[in-house]
């Protein structure tokens, strides 16, 4: 059937962050013109030849070329850059920019692999460059939505193939033949006719002096004659990782340092009415402390006291002895337990429906079998490993800043506003970042920073410590669903309606959902089901929410994909079977739009997960296979897990097949660590992680109320890639969703004890 | 009691006035309260002058020694993120103050290789199995798996998930931690 529920393209809030959205598809039209839009490198060096004389970068983690154009002058005008992102030099060297902010999705290595493969050069003669934050040259720089691959893919394989044509067109008119009659091959080109071959550092500085073709015109390599894409590539910054070379955020250093710590109240929203300053300030090691009033804004600055020391440990210090008056009159009064009760009471009771197709009523009326569920799950935090930081260092009217944050390019903007200085006197600096998931997707802690360094003179390190990271995430949010599902006699879903709760900006219309919160019946994922209906009840939230892997995605999929399985069992129907039926026929539900259910897709990889994953397959008592299928971030997933659960309900994963198309794999290496990753943090999420807050306050403080998955409980996991002609998409969220509804449809089966709360240790489960 | 000119200066730079007595109280007790400290780290002396002693290791080496190599994650020795070796036996770093290490040995990763341009086994088997994602948690991963290593030159899967269950990973690369262990291990790496 055809299923107007899904024809929508997904919108921001259910996939991805609306700003960073906003601000792809206004560079993103400039990009897909063609890469020539970028101003070429060695045009640029000249710019910033004469306006770069002033940048110290002595210390700087930045290796950037304007830091070069400033240290060593003008570049060698015999370099060859047709663009940003590639740089031959005369001496063979070859140089790749790469663009966005890694956060350990691979970012950092792929893109230019991309580049590298359309330019012809053997990877290991490649040095990658982290570029600087510059739209004009670069595009969009971010790391978010897993959408880094489907934007990049055409603009940055048309970089490489343009210079590499530029080079065959160097050699053409050097040998005075045809540029038919030359080949690239590996860092040189080959004349077809005699065999000769000049490599790329010989041809680069005639090629320095042709015209630049169009990127829409020039050639581009077929996937088989790809020599490193798809290969195991490992990460370009490895070697400096495992030797403890500054990269991150948290290391940058600079002469004069002062280190930061910005206390804020615990209940979100509150502000200052006073604070202990003089006794702060008469602590050793403390420079200054003074209070922010901040602009209230939760993704800006909120109000807090800004302690600045010598030494992290006397800020750190400093801030155990900080005693505040804080005003809670603006602050959040909210807690999980009303807010559990008021949803519990909310979802019970019919309500307006917000999304509808046929009528569920007549389905439910007329069932065989009525199925009722309360599927509930908790907020979350980020809990990267390395806490919220950035380096601020204001002089001279001029704010430079070193921040590890997943939308560098919002930073400028945002501080604008906030310290009234004009954009162009603000430079961002990416740095390596321990750990995203979208939690620095929003620059809170680089308003900080700048707040703090703006009244100083001397470049400040703002850190959170691990209790603040805690207090102040943006969490993604907790959340309630009152599903009914009807089947006829024949076991068949006729009908699906789904009450929930759909928290909205507090003090806002109400209308737009708050950050990855959205609730749609494309989340479903099931478009045969003729009768569904979703009432969204829309609460206030004043705690702040976040987009968290695979937002809206990462709770829907586990609540959706059990529930599915519930009403098979009910239905006496194998899962498998009664899944692949959900699908209907095998179609694109809107052809071409990437983001839209393509049916075909989610069948071949549920039909592989359960052909890899021994579907069927008889098991051992407490012994049970858990099979469940997402749709998110353009990915298609399906996952097996296999369980062992004990008379303690102690539950040991022992395996997780999955079955992946994202199109075509581009490094086998950093696409299958992305997979294994969101087994490990899905696991790690269902066994024990929830945030709770009562007053408006967060009560986990670390690790032990907070806790990660340890080494032990590492299931044995499998990954099946399926490739297909469709464009390469990302890897940093899609296999996260499936997860936690295999392993607790697993321990259904083993079990017979269905889990309709997260985390699992909520209804007496542990992960061992 | 030796007054330290950058102090002074940096007193003088928060506006703090040092010529009134409530001033020169404070200023008094906090140079009495600091210490000099003398660590080996990684083979070499170092002098750590007015620290106050209870300052860390952890950000001794990073603040005052301008070692970033090893990571704050929690603060509370419940991530091993800051894991160095103390006298050759793994130890968290955040949760040490400096005082008790006074005359003692420091390795940390910048110091795991025995000679710059000889990687420790761990080391290249870590880069060979690209165990890192963020790479945040990895110096402190590689600084007990060395430990381990040099207790156990063939630890048993078990051994390993017990010896680490201390170094939280993030983004999972627990799989290829323990692969590359097991890498390490038959290549020598207790060496």
């Amino acid at each position: 059937m055809n299923n107007d529920l899904y024809n929508h393209d997904l919108e921001p809030d259910v996939d991805m962050p609306a700003e960073f959205i906003e601000r792809q598809n206004r560079h993103s039209a400039k990009v897909s013109e063609s890469a020539n839009s970028f101003i070429p490198r060695r045009q640029f060096l000249k710019m910033s030849g004469i306006a770069g004389g002033g940048l110290v970068l002595a210390f700087s983690l930045s290796r950037s070329p304007r830091a070069k154009a400033a240290n060593h002058g003008e570049s060698d005008s015999t370099e060859f850059s047709p663009n940003a992102f590639i740089q031959i030099k005369p001496d063979g060297t070859i140089v790749i920019a790469a663009k966005n902010p890694e956060v350990g999705q691979g970012i950092k290595t792929f893109l230019p692999m991309i580049i590298a493969e359309e330019l012809e050069v053997p990877w290991e003669s490649v040095t990658v460059e982290q570029s600087e934050i510059d739209a004009k040259r670069f595009g969009p720089q971010s790391a978010g939505g897993s959408q880094s691959t489907p934007r990049n893919w055409d603009p940055l394989r048309q970089a490489g193939a343009v210079a590499r044509e530029m080079l065959i067109a160097a050699a053409a008119k050097t040998w005075r033949v045809s540029e038919s009659k030359c080949n690239a091959d590996q860092g040189f080109i080959v004349n077809e006719s005699n065999g000769k071959k000049l490599s790329y550092a010989e041809l680069a500085t005639t090629a320095a002096s042709l015209p630049i073709p169009d990127g829409k015109t020039v050639p581009l390599k077929k996937r088989s004659e790809y020599k490193i894409l798809g290969k195991f590539i490992p990460g370009v910054d490895n070697q400096a990782l495992v030797t403890g070379q500054p990269l991150f955020g948290i290391d940058q250093q600079l002469p004069g340092l002062l280190h930061a710590v910005y206390v804020k109240c615990p209940s979100f929203g509150g502000t200052v009415n006073s604070a202990n300053l003089d006794a702060i300030k008469a602590r050793p090691g403390i420079v200054d402390a003074f209070v922010l009033e901040g602009n209230g804004v939760d993704n800006e600055l909120s109000a807090g006291v800004a302690i600045l020391a010598k030494s992290t440990y006397e800020a750190f210090q400093a801030e155990k002895a900080l005693q505040v008056d804080w005003n809670h009159d603006p602050a959040s009064k909210e807690s999980w337990t009303d807010f559990q009760k008021q949803a519990r009471e909310i979802t019970s009771k019919p309500g307006k429906a917000t999304e509808e197709q046929g009528d569920f009523s007549a389905a439910q009326s007329e069932a065989k079998t009525v199925v009722e569920s309360f599927y509930t799950y908790p907020f979350l935090s980020h809990a990267n490993l390395e806490p919220q930081n950035c380096t601020a260092w204001f002089r001279d009217g001029k704010m430079e800043l070193w921040a590890p944050s997943q939308t560098p390019q919002s930073i400028a903007g945002m501080l604008s506003k906030l310290l009234d200085i004009d954009q162009s006197n603000i430079e961002v600096n990416q740095l390596r970042i321990g750990g995203g998931f979208g939690r620095r997707l929003l620059n809170d802690f680089a308003c900080e920073a700048a707040a703090i360094a703006h009244k100083v003179d001397t470049p400040v390190k703002l850190i959170w410590n691990r209790e603040s990271d805690l207090a102040h995430d943006f969490y993604r949010v907790g959340g309630f669903h009152n599903l009914t599902g009807a089947l006829d006699s024949k076991g068949r879903l006729t009908g699906l309606q789904d009450r929930t709760i759909v928290y909205t900006p507090a003090g806002g219309d109400g209308k737009r959902p708050v950050r990855g919160g959205n609730v749609r019946a494309s989340n479903i994922q099931c478009p045969e089901i003729p009768n569904v209906r979703i009432e969204a009840n829309s609460l206030p939230l004043q705690i702040p929410a976040g987009w968290w892997r695979a937002p809206s995605s990462c709770s829907l999929a586990w609540v959706f994909q059990s529930f599915v399985h519930e009403l098979a069992v009910a239905a006496k129907r194998d899962h498998l079977e009664f899944l692949l039926e959900q699908f209907g026929e095998p179609r694109w539900l809107k052809k071409g739009k990437a983001n839209v259910f393509n049916t075909e897709r989610a069948i071949n990889v549920t039909k592989l997960a359960a052909e890899k994953g021994d579907w069927g397959k008889p098991m051992k008592k407490g012994q049970g296979r858990g099979l469940s299928f997402y749709f998110s971030h353009l990915g298609y997933f399906a996952e097996i897990a296999e369980v062992t659960v004990d008379s303690s309900n102690n539950v040991k994963v022992d395996r997780v097949v999955v079955a992946a198309d994202v199109g075509m794999l581009l490094n086998k290496s950093g696409g299958e660590n992305q997979v294994e990753g969101s087994v490990i943090d899905g696991i790690s999420t269902l066994a024990d992680q929830e945030i709770t807050f009562e007053n408006g306050a967060v009560k986990e403080s670390n690790f032990d109320t907070y806790p990660l998955l340890r080494m032990s409980a590492q299931p044995n996991i499998e990954i099946h890639w399926l490739t297909s002609d469709y464009s390469p998409t990302g890897l940093g969220e899609p296999a996260f969703p499936p997860l936690a509804a295999a392993v607790t449809n697993a321990i259904h089966q083993a079990t017979g004890k269905r889990i309709r709360a997260m985390p699992i240790s909520k209804e007496g489960f542990k992960i061992v | 009691m030796r007054l330290y000119p950058p102090a002074i200066a940096d007193f003088e730079r928060s506006g703090f006035d040092i010529s009134s007595s409530d001033a020169t109280v404070e200023l008094s007790l906090l140079l009495e309260s600091m210490a000099t400290i003398t660590i080996s780290v990684n083979g070499e002396r170092r002098e750590i002058s007015d620290i106050d002693p209870a300052t860390p290791l952890l950000w001794t080496l990073r603040d005052h020694l301008q070692m970033v190599g090893t990571k704050f994650g929690c603060g509370k020795g419940l991530c091993g993120a800051c894991t160095v070796h103390l006298n050759g036996a793994s130890v968290r770093s955040c949760s040490i103050p400096i005082s008790a290490v006074d005359g003692q040995s420091v390795t940390t990763i910048e110091g795991l290789a025995a000679k710059a341009n000889k990687l420790h086994p761990l080391q290249e088997a870590w880069m060979e199995h690209d165990v890192p994602q963020c790479g945040y948690c990895q110096a402190g991963q590689i600084m007990n798996a060395a430990s381990l290593l040099s207790r156990n030159a063939n630890p048993s899967d078990t051994e390993i998930n017990d010896a680490m269950a201390g170094n939280l990973c993030r983004c999972g690369t627990y799989k290829r931690i323990r692969k590359a262990i097991h890498s390490a291990a038959t290549k020598g790496g207790a060496a």
